[in-house]
């Protein structure tokens, strides 16, 4: 028995210890899930972020702002004799383009030219015109300031130039209100509130689809070149804002297409009218019918152009004040917009029907350009008093807008982007049961580089460089983000898991115990025997 | 020169509403009255501008700009018929508040209305004496039958879904949607069974709605459960501006309202009745709130207690509207600006280049017509005899062979 005994005894030992030394890492390693190594120190140094913003201002003085002494003892990089400012005769606009195709500006970058106090070319109250491209004029006497060295000219221009840098690149307001999701409310104005409800956020492509609703095809027969249109109105300011987002556009003509409400005659302006409360109802059953391309998740805007039918015409809108308006058209947040064209005067009573009737695109895209530009974020900036703002016309937005416009894209782009990494970092730690793969951690790491070149070009002011790598770091970390496979396994509470593991491993550990225990106790007496031999 | 600005913020880890939780005070009392705080605020800043204010209030009163909605019925079989009933009635009345399709996602776990056992097809009826047809032509149904499952709910809730799925698919909300989401079903005390072999608990469910706020993915949540047990399903919830009902406590059984004897199964459950019943009297203009709804199917109708939990919303229930979550209310503004396009003389300068050549276009052969008509008989491929044939010459030659003696063998083979 004593040979059997130890060989029992040896072979207890043995699968003990094979269970703990094998079985126990092989469990253990077999049930963990596999995640991928992240830069958890970079993505925390993420959460504390500072941005610092930096915009290229070049000032130009023209002849006659400065005295002689300040000429001589202001460094000057470029001496250009310029002979436009001289001439009376000369508009304002001709002004700004002739100054235009002086200086090469780059995207975010400002010129201001000074020009004496008595200069004509601005009207007598104004001091500051802002162009189309990013120069702005500036009148002021700068001759008169005591002390002729650079720092006292430019201290005494400094709160000017202050307000033109604000009206045309950005200020507090416009960056916190691209900052909104991620800051605490109240600090940001109502104004910036409406703002920030109305454009879209930033995404990667957007999609523009332009509708004609006819809800009366037996007796208006619409004819639109929208093709055209768009080519002339539309596709120039798409095209300027490539860099910001991709844009799909199409168009659609939906007939017996109703508006959802009832307009009401009014025999005084001999006229239906849409009254603004019942506005917001106009929408819904229309969208219903409107259809989208199924293709992308891209946001949708959608432009409208109703023209009523025989039994309602005109149509006019008529706002709080119960006053005309004089577009006839209006606007949803993150939606967009609705005209109503009325075409009652274009045929007598008794014309044959159906009428043929071409549409005055002009007019309509006038209206449709104005609301895309307040879709796509470019705000109906308030010029501060004593500023004249040139309007932006056929070319759809000016470039000191479109600054605007990248600047806050490319802070609202960082803000989103590093939000979206912190708080999947954050997800990741808190739930242990996420599968983290090698392509997840490869698009965290090069959503954080770039993160991190965008503020680097952004402390450098190249504009345009930072509104790309903010872009590249956005679809990153949305990619990251929404990745299919971050699905969290099935939660296990812990009376389950002691459900499932303890009819697997109890009946085997049972008798390992039991065996091991019964070795030891023989050990033991064992030991006490020869002891007890001993003495 | 250069001009320098520096901006500086912080992206705190907590989400913002920590600061509104005052622990010395009830959270309740804390946030209506810094509610009502905001409101006298804008009150005075508008005050002067008469004209701007009733506008600006109107546009102030919530912050959503889109509503979304998600309706789920998570089981199957024909008996639990009154759950499809539950969900298509309150798609019914989302859609006629005024939610298109595309904002609403419906996943029904089961097909009623073709079942087999429907005396009615194509109908699903919420009423008995067959009333009320909730089903209708134009029901749109975006998760079906075994799609209905955990997985793909919270897919579609936290938005990680494949890059194939179609947009009717998708819960395409961004952060000024208000999102109503309905679950209906069998559930217990902290889960809710889907498809009658897997359930979700509400520590998941927590998790799902945490991970949407994260993203932003919605500006407020109405939560509404029918199910057994079903207070239990909101516990968890940690995440701000969440309103959750439910339409019993926890220990509690949800009833069935009605059995149609003609079908043969209860029709509605209790609670989505008299949901239903309390919204046939809501219109898109109706300014009934929420106080209101929280007094539906009182413990007389519904012999359950429903519940309801507001401490993570930020706004006072009485002040957010029914159709805040039920109906889509735009927010509208009017055009008050143009630009003038209209430059006579300028022709419309085609941009893009050379305009592309007409090809004529086509429509492709609908049904391979030339192969209908001149069909040549398809060649039947030969295949070895069946069980049967096999059987029964088996069993004809065993009887011959029997009868007539195995030596006639010789005289076969």
């Amino acid at each position: 028995t004593t040979v059997t005994g130890t060989r029992g005894r040896s072979a207890a030992v043995a699968i003990a210890a094979l269970v703990i030394a094998a079985g126990i890492p092989l469990w253990w390693k077999t049930t963990e899930t596999y995640r991928a190594w992240l830069p958890a120190a970079r993505i925390s140094e993420l959460e504390a972020l500072q941005l610092e913003l930096r915009v290229e201002v070049e000032v130009v003085f023209a002849r006659g702002t400065l005295s002689p002494e300040q000429q001589k003892k202001v460094p000057a990089s470029r001496i250009t004799y310029e002979s436009c400012c001289k001439s009376k005769s000369l508009c304002l606009v001709e002004a700004d383009h002739a100054l235009h195709t002086l200086t090469e500006t780059s995207c975010g970058s400002v010129v201001i030219y000074i020009i004496p106090e008595a200069s004509a070319l601005l009207p007598q109250d104004m001091r500051v015109y802002v162009g189309r491209s990013r120069t702005a004029l500036l009148r002021s006497q700068v001759a008169s300031v005591v002390g002729a060295g650079l720092p006292e000219v430019l201290a005494a221009l400094d709160p000017q130039m202050e307000q033109v840098l604000q009206t045309m690149s950005f200020n507090h307001q416009d960056v916190t209100a691209a900052l909104t999701d991620r800051l605490r409310p109240g600090l940001s104005t109502r104004d910036s509130l409406a703002d920030s409800m109305r454009a879209f956020k930033s995404s990667p492509g957007y999609e523009i689809t332009f509708s004609l609703l006819n809800p009366d095809p037996k007796h208006h027969q619409l004819h639109w070149d929208v093709e055209a249109a768009l080519d002339a109105y539309i596709y120039p300011l798409l095209h300027k804002m490539a860099p910001v987002a991709n844009f799909s556009v199409d168009s659609q003509i939906l007939y017996y297409a109703v508006l959802g409400v009832n307009p009401r005659y009014d025999a005084s302006a001999s006229a239906y009218t849409l009254s603004a409360d019942s506005l917001a109802h106009v929408i819904n059953p229309v969208e219903a019918r409107l259809g989208s391309n199924a293709a992308s998740s891209n946001p949708v805007l959608n432009f409208l152009l109703y023209v009523p039918d025989s039994l309602h015409s005109p149509l006019i809108i008529r706002n709080d004040q119960k006053q005309e308006v004089a577009s006839n058209a209006f606007h949803s947040p993150r939606w967009g917009g609705i005209m109503v064209y009325n075409v009652d005067g274009a045929y007598g009573n008794d014309t044959q029907f159906p009428v043929d009737i071409a549409i005055d695109m002009s007019r309509v895209m006038g209206v449709f350009l104005s609301q895309l530009r307040l879709m796509l974020g470019f705000q109906q900036t308030g010029a501060p008093p004593g500023f004249v703002l040139e309007a932006a016309g056929r070319e759809g937005v000016a470039e000191w807008e479109l600054d605007r416009l990248l600047w806050s894209r490319s802070v609202e782009n960082v803000a989103t982007a590093s939000a979206s990494i912190t708080s999947l970092a954050q997800l990741l730690d808190q739930i242990a049961n996420i599968v983290i793969n090698d392509n997840i951690a490869q698009q965290v790491a090069s959503a954080v580089t770039a993160l991190q070149a965008a503020v680097a070009e952004l402390e450098a002011g190249n504009l345009a460089l930072a509104l790309e790598h903010s872009r590249e770091a956005i679809s990153a970390s949305e990619r990251a983000f929404f990745d299919p496979s971050l699905l969290h396994l099935l939660y296990f509470p812990d009376d389950q898991k002691f459900a499932i593991y303890i009819p697997l491993f109890l009946p085997m550990c049972v008798p390992i115990l039991l065996s091991l225990l019964k070795i030891f106790r023989e050990v033991q007496q064992h030991r006490a025997e020869k002891r007890a031999k001993r003495d | 020169m250069l001009a320098l600005l520096y901006i500086y913020f912080f992206c705190s880890e907590k989400p913002f509403y920590d600061d509104v939780r005052v622990p010395s005070v009830p959270s309740c009392l804390c946030i209506s009255s810094s509610v009502a705080l905001d409101f006298v605020l804008i009150g005075r800043t508008s005050a002067f501008l008469l004209l701007h204010q009733a506008r600006a209030e109107r546009f102030f009163r919530s912050d959503h700009t889109n509503n979304w909605a998600v309706l789920v019925c998570t089981s199957r079989f024909w008996f639990n018929y009154r759950h499809v009933a539950n969900t298509l009635s309150v798609y019914r009345s989302v859609k006629r508040l005024g939610i298109p399709d595309s904002h609403i996602v419906l996943m029904l776990a089961d097909d009623m209305a073709c079942n087999h056992r429907n005396p009615k097809p194509a109908t699903v009826f919420s009423h008995k004496n067959m009333e009320l047809n909730v089903y209708g032509d134009d029901v749109e149904v975006d998760y079906r039958g075994y799609e209905v499952t955990v997985e793909n709910f919270l897919r579609v809730l936290t938005g990680r879904l494949p890059p194939s799925t179609p947009r009717s698919k998708r819960l395409l909300s961004d952060d000024h949607s208000n999102i109503l989401i309905y679950l209906t079903g069998h559930g217990g005390n902290g889960f809710l069974k889907f498809q009658d072999s897997e359930e979700i608990s509400n520590v998941e469910l927590a998790d799902a709605f945490e991970q949407m706020w994260q993203k932003r993915r919605y500006n407020e949540l109405l939560f509404i459960i029918d199910t057994c047990q079903g207070a239990s399903m909101y516990e968890r919830f940690y995440s701000p501006n969440l309103m959750a009902l439910a339409s019993s406590q926890v220990g509690e059984d949800s009833l069935s309202h009605q059995p149609d004897l003609a079908i043969g199964v209860h029709l509605m459950d209790r609670y989505t009745f008299y949901l239903l019943e309390f919204l046939e009297d809501i219109h898109p203009a109706s300014q009934a709130n929420m106080n209101d709804l929280f007094k539906v199917c009182p413990k007389s109708q519904c012999v359950s207690t429903p519940g309801h939990r507001t401490d993570l919303f930020q706004r006072d229930p009485g002040s957010v509207l029914i159709t805040d979550f039920f109906g889509s209310v735009r927010k509208v503004e009017i055009t008050m600006e143009t630009i003038n396009l209209t430059v006579p003389g300028i022709p419309l300068e085609r941009f893009g280049g050379e305009p592309h050549t007409e090809t004529a276009l086509a429509y492709v052969d609908q049904l391979p017509v030339a192969q209908i008509i001149h069909q040549k008989p398809k060649q039947k491929d030969w295949h070895p005899p069946d069980g049967f044939i096999l059987g029964l010459w088996t069993l004809i030659l065993l009887v011959f062979f029997r009868t007539y003696g195995i030596k006639h063998l010789k005289h076969i083979f």
